[in-house]
Formats: structure tokens, sequence, C-alpha cells
């Protein structure tokens, strides 16, 4: 008896998006290595491929690694479904919201880095809202706002000037690169 | 190529103008969430009753009554603290002055709590 096998027709862009999704997976993973001083602290470094991705191939790709990212990343880490997952949702889903926005400002003045620190200040506020409205109804939250908006703020600027410089080299490839 | 520069070269001018933003964002979010609101009323209590509400503008001082004995009050210069208490290990006492909204001193045995509030009670706006 031959095994049955279930094949999906895919294209070339769902190629793209898997393997984009995959090394945004690879980087979550590698970065929860990295400890951190408070939960919800985090670099972000899979956000380094969505903002490529946005550029690349556009909203609804990003939106598809985003989103598988979160997902598949929860299944890894066995908070599928737990608050830390939609944690998670709710910043990816504030974060491409915000990049909807955002990546319709003029792309003469306006790069990675902006829509990478805007994403972050997104994903931060989406988070505490989660928080807010459903984890801990405290006012008292609002003191780490301050802590949050900072590390939002840094991890967002890193991010988006490691993405910068990655496209910047892709796209000059024969200028001479930076070692 | 310094690696510097060539970060710089990777930024456009509307980068830096956000970068410019996110940081006075931060700031700005610090200053007015980190910057405890002053007070400016005590609300005094005995036994979970409140015993009086007084103005931190005037300096003076209160004795309240417990079962255990008279806890002193103290206001002074906007400031206020437990003085003297009954309670065998003062901890209310040894909290100090109290200052900002929110702040509170309670000496259990003697059910006598001092708390401080400011102008306006803050209400959350999303669960109220």
């Amino acid at each position: 008896m031959t095994a049955s096998t279930i094949k999906l027709a895919t294209t070339t862009e769902d190629h793209h998006i898997a393997k984009m999704a995959a090394v945004a997976l690879g980087l979550t993973v590698l970065e929860s290595a990295i400890p951190s001083p408070l939960p919800g602290v985090k670099p972000g470094l899979a956000n380094i491929i969505t903002l490529i991705v946005l550029a690349r191939y556009g909203w609804r790709a990003a939106a598809w690694v985003s989103l598988l990212r979160v997902v598949a990343g929860s299944l890894l880490f066995g908070n599928f479904l737990a608050p830390g997952f939609f944690l998670s949702l709710s910043g990816a889903l504030c974060s491409l919201a915000m990049l909807a926005v955002s990546m319709h400002l003029p792309q003469r003045w306006f790069g990675a880095l902006t829509h990478s620190i805007l994403a972050a200040f997104a994903h931060i506020a989406g988070q505490m809202m989660v928080v807010y409205l459903w984890l801990i109804p405290h006012s008292g939250i609002a003191y780490l706002i301050p802590i949050f908006a900072t590390a939002a703020l840094v991890f967002g600027t890193v991010n988006g000037l490691i993405a910068a410089r990655f496209m910047d080299n892709v796209a000059k490839p024969d200028t001479e690169r930076q070692a | 190529m310094s690696s510097y520069e060539s970060f710089r070269s990777s930024l456009k001018a509307g980068d830096w103008l956000t970068l410019l933003l996110g940081c006075s964002c931060v700031i700005l979010l610090t200053l007015k969430l980190w910057n405890g609101e002053l007070a400016d009323r005590a609300i005094i209590r005995s036994g979970g009753k409140i015993f009086k509400e007084v103005p931190l503008s005037r300096d003076l001082q209160i004795e309240v009554p417990g079962p255990l004995g008279t806890s002193i009050i103290t206001i002074e210069k906007r400031k206020a603290r437990i003085t003297s208490d009954p309670s065998p290990r003062q901890y209310c006492v040894r909290q100090g002055w109290l200052q900002q909204a929110g702040e509170i001193a309670i000496c259990l045995p003697n059910e006598v709590s001092v708390e401080l509030t400011g102008s306006a009670k803050k209400y959350d706006s999303l669960n109220y």
C-alpha cells in the first residue's frame, strides 16, 4: 500500500514567505537564549526579517511572515493560546497595522529605521493594551511604560539599522561591501 | 568607509526625524508617568472608618485613638508621617515621611492608617 500524499499547489511567493518565516523563527529561537531583565523586554530580531520582507515583497507577505512566526514560534515554545502567545499576537498585529500606514510615507525620506521604530512602539502599545485590559487591570502598570517604551526605541532603532544596512548592501552589490 | 558612516548612509532625513520624535516621546512618557503627583490631602483612618480628612497645607499634629492606644500623626511642610504609635514593631513609624499621592502608612495592630491623595482622585477611564 502506498502512502497517500497530499500535494498542495504552492507558488514562488509561498516559498519565499516560508523561507523568510523560517529565518524569522530561527532568530526568535536564538534570541530566547538571551536573558532578559524584565519579561517582555527582548530585541525582537525577527522583526528585521519582517522589515526586509515588507520592503521587498510588500505588506501582505510581511503580514504572513510575521504571523507565521508568531504561531509557529508559540508551537515551538509550547505557549500556543497561552497569555504569552496573545501578547506576541497583539504586538504583531499592532505592528503590522502601523506598518500598513507607515509604508505609505514617502520613500525618499523615510526608510527601514522609521518603519522599525514606529512598529516597535505600536508593538509595545498593543501589548500593554492586552496586559491592561486582560491580564493586569491595574493602573500601576503605567509605571512600567517608560521602561518598555525605552526598550522599544532602542531595539526598534537597532533592528531598523540592521535592516536598512542589510538592504543597502544587497541593493548595491557592486559597491565595496563593509566587512 | 567607517562603519558609523556606512550606517549613516543607510538612513534618510525622515529616519532622523522619527528617531528624534521617538526619543522625545520616551522622555515625555518617563517624565509624565514617573513624576508622581504630589499629594494635597491626607485621609486618616481608624478601625477601617475615616477618622479625619485634612489638607496638607497646614502643619498640625493629630492624635488618633486605636485599640492599643493613641497614634500621633504629624503633618509638616506638605508631608505626613506617623510620629508615634503603640504598635510593637513600629513599621508605620519607621516608614517615615509620605509625600506623594497614593502613599500610605498603616499601623495594623492599632488599626490606624494615613493615606495621601492628590487633588483629583484618579479614575481609570478604561474601567470606570
